[in-house]
């Protein structure tokens, strides 16, 4: 029998690990011979654990199963309770356009023949027989835009690095996904390591650099040791070294390890803290494409940038650009997150209206309620109420309606959620997470929550006072945490006044 | 140096190869601190000038950036240590009943240890397990979907 049962940090927290050692002993208490692969997720997270066993040729998904359900697996089959059909022809996966994770879930993360046997190393193939020009110029015409959240064209990025003269450059990847809502990073690194290994190859390769380290934050123990397992078997097999791939190019990569400061996925204070400093933001310029690590030309990417280069390489820019909407190019693994009936991981082309992603992908609440709204894009990501579900989701088209994408998690609340709360939080979060290097962030989160507890005791005078302080957050910043707290903040404010009236009429 | 003799020999051999492996890491100290954590339980005090010596860099810089990160502890940590999702999507979940549900039956607040050492009550924003909140960290263990009543169990040591 062969079986497949995630080690995705996921699946495990709900009992993975439990289960898979059950499979493992009732095959043997049956004399059933056992192939089981611990995969990726296949981001169907409301079914975690998700089994899969080969019937026919056809691997069928079994979930969410606990260790009860376990021995109806051997005797049932198809009939099981937890049954639900062939895993590729679930609506959830037939729905989507995976590039990015096409290899998630389907493969044995660390097999390095089951990664070359489903499409991988063709982009690194290709790219070996470019030059650096060619390489960055199929990464901008692809139109790839940096998935951690900025949207900054990736391309453009490297070809910076590419052109500065140094004596050293390197790659960072930036794996310190610390936005609530967001775990794409994380599915990506435990899933198909190797893809995010061969995009920093060719990013090396396209720029000059050497050198690469994947900053991964240490919340994700999981993808801690996934990665490090896996440089250590690319390490083995000729694709890091010396002679990449028996070629004249050198590439190595380091996994370093974060320590808990959410400001460190800024990309400046990461660099900082890479260094062995405090995670203080720098102040730009100088850019750390000419002045990054150690004060040499640095290309830092979010995970999903640089696991997405692969599959540009191997299929062309044209390939990659024909998906999206406007400036928005290729596709985007949307994370649906909170009180979400199917939450989990679903990439497909931009362009889907928020209100499509909410209702139809998420299914609405998990509780059953409203929705009431949708944080889009983590902590510093506006509240959408249901009035602009209309939005398509695309960087310019979320902006124009005083929002963003970000890294593209949605966290759906439902009808009891009290808005001042969570704008109170926001601000809370950056007060706690501030660096501490400009005013407005270190002084205005915590002056935020005074102000708004102010408002919650009935104090309405306080209310232009926060609206004033989040210009100021807004415009004095130096990076996004400041920066972009005030996005949940007014968003809040702006699309439920409510919740922000009620209090002062429980006061009087 | 007294530093050293207050460490103890043994735990000063320990420290010493710590740094003797990080010999030539470009940015050693987050490396180098997170395996004297993970050698001691905490980042005692006493080690941080050696370290601090070691990088050549003043100890006010390295107490700095200890104190910087959530992560690094001065003290001992409890026996065990409970992590809770305090973010947004778990928060959309329960997770603030569930934090109240935690403080109230450890008698802890955040970032405390109970004072015969046996637990710690840790925030922690963000495990990535958003799509399964609540979500928390026990002794290094990952848990989604939590309710009071599983917290409860783990809290007696019944899982």
């Amino acid at each position: 029998m062969k079986t497949w049962v995630p080690l995705d940090s996921a699946a495990v927290a709900l009992g993975a690990d439990e289960v898979a050692a059950a499979i493992t002993a009732e095959a043997a208490r049956r004399g059933v011979p056992l192939e089981l692969v611990r995969n990726g997720s296949r981001g169907m997270v409301w079914l975690e654990p998700l089994v899969e066993i080969e019937i026919d040729g056809t691997r069928h998904g079994f979930g969410p199963i606990t260790l009860a359900d376990v021995p109806a697996l051997f005797d049932d089959g198809l009939a099981h309770s937890k049954a639900i059909g062939p895993v590729a022809d679930h609506p959830w996966m037939a729905g989507q356009t995976r590039l990015t994770f096409a290899r998630v879930g389907i493969t044995d993360p660390l097999s390095l023949d089951d990664y070359r046997a489903h499409g991988g190393f063709e982009g690194l193939t290709r790219a070996l027989g470019m030059d650096k020009a060619g390489i960055v110029k199929d990464v901008t015409d692809s139109g790839l835009r940096g998935r951690g959240g900025a949207g900054f064209p990736t391309g453009i990025k490297w070809k910076t690095v590419s052109d500065a003269v140094a004596d050293r450059k390197y790659i960072v990847c930036n794996a310190d996904e610390g936005d609530s809502a967001t775990f794409a990073d994380r599915m990506l690194m435990e899933g198909d390591p190797f893809c995010l290994i061969e995009g920093m190859v060719i990013a090396g390769l396209a720029t000059g650099a050497t050198k690469g380290f994947v900053y991964i934050r240490s919340e994700y123990p999981i993808a801690i040791s996934i990665m490090q397992r896996a440089v250590r078997i690319a390490r083995d097999h000729g694709l890091l070294g010396l002679s990449v791939l028996g070629s004249a190019h050198a590439f190595e990569i380091e996994i370093r390890v974060g320590a808990g400061a959410y400001v460190c996925g800024e990309e400046t204070s990461l660099l900082n803290s890479l260094e062995g400093k405090r995670g203080i933001v720098r102040a730009k310029p100088p850019l750390p494409a000419l002045q990054g690590f150690m004060g040499k030309p640095t290309v830092v990417n979010n995970v999903l940038s640089l696991a997405t280069v692969p599959i540009i390489m191997a299929k062309g820019a044209g390939f990659y650009r024909d998906f999206g909407i406007g400036r928005s190019r290729g596709t985007m693994p949307l994370q649906v997150a909170g009180n979400a009936r199917f939450g989990g991981l679903y990439e497909v082309a931009f362009g889907l209206t928020l209100g499509h992603i909410v209702d139809d992908i998420a299914g609405g609440t998990a509780t059953g309620r409203p929705v009431k709204a949708v944080q889009v894009g983590g902590p510093l990501g506006a509240w959408f109420p249901r009035s602009l579900f209309d939005t398509p989701f695309g960087y310019e088209e979320f902006a124009a309606k005083d929002g963003l994408i970000g890294h593209a998690g949605l966290t759906l609340v439902d009808d009891r959620t009290d808005m001042l709360g969570m704008a109170r939080f926001a601000m809370e979060f950056c007060a706690v997470e501030s660096c501490g290097k400009c005013t407005p962030c270190r002084i205005g989160a915590v002056r935020g929550v005074e102000t708004i507890d102010r408002i919650a005791a009935g104090d309405a005078s306080a209310l232009p006072l926060l609206t004033d302080l989040c210009a100021t957050m807004k415009s004095g910043s130096l990076c996004a945490l400041g920066g972009f707290t005030p996005y949940p903040v007014l968003s809040a404010l702006t699309h439920f006044p409510d919740d922000f009236a009620r209090a002062k009429e429980a006061a009087e | 140096m007294s530093a050293t003799q207050s460490l103890g020999a043994a735990e000063a051999e320990t420290l010493h190869a710590i740094l003797a492996s990080h010999r030539g890491v470009e940015g050693a100290l987050l490396p180098i601190l997170h395996d004297v954590q993970a050698a001691f339980g905490h980042v005692p005090p006493e080690a941080l000038p050696i370290i601090a010596a070691d990088q050549v860099i003043s100890l006010a810089e390295a107490h700095g950036v200890m104190s910087f990160y959530h992560d690094f502890r001065a003290e001992p940590a409890g026996r065990r240590v409970l992590k809770l999702c305090r973010a947004e999507a778990c928060q959309a979940m329960g997770a603030d009943a569930l934090a109240d549900h935690a403080r109230a039956r450890t008698g802890l607040d955040w970032h405390e240890t109970s004072a015969d050492g046996a637990i710690t009550l840790e925030p922690v924003f963000c495990l990535g397990l958003c799509a399964c909140g609540p979500a928390a960290m026990v002794d290094g263990k990952l848990l989604g979907r939590l309710d009071a009543a599983k917290l409860d169990t783990i809290l007696e040591g019944r899982a």
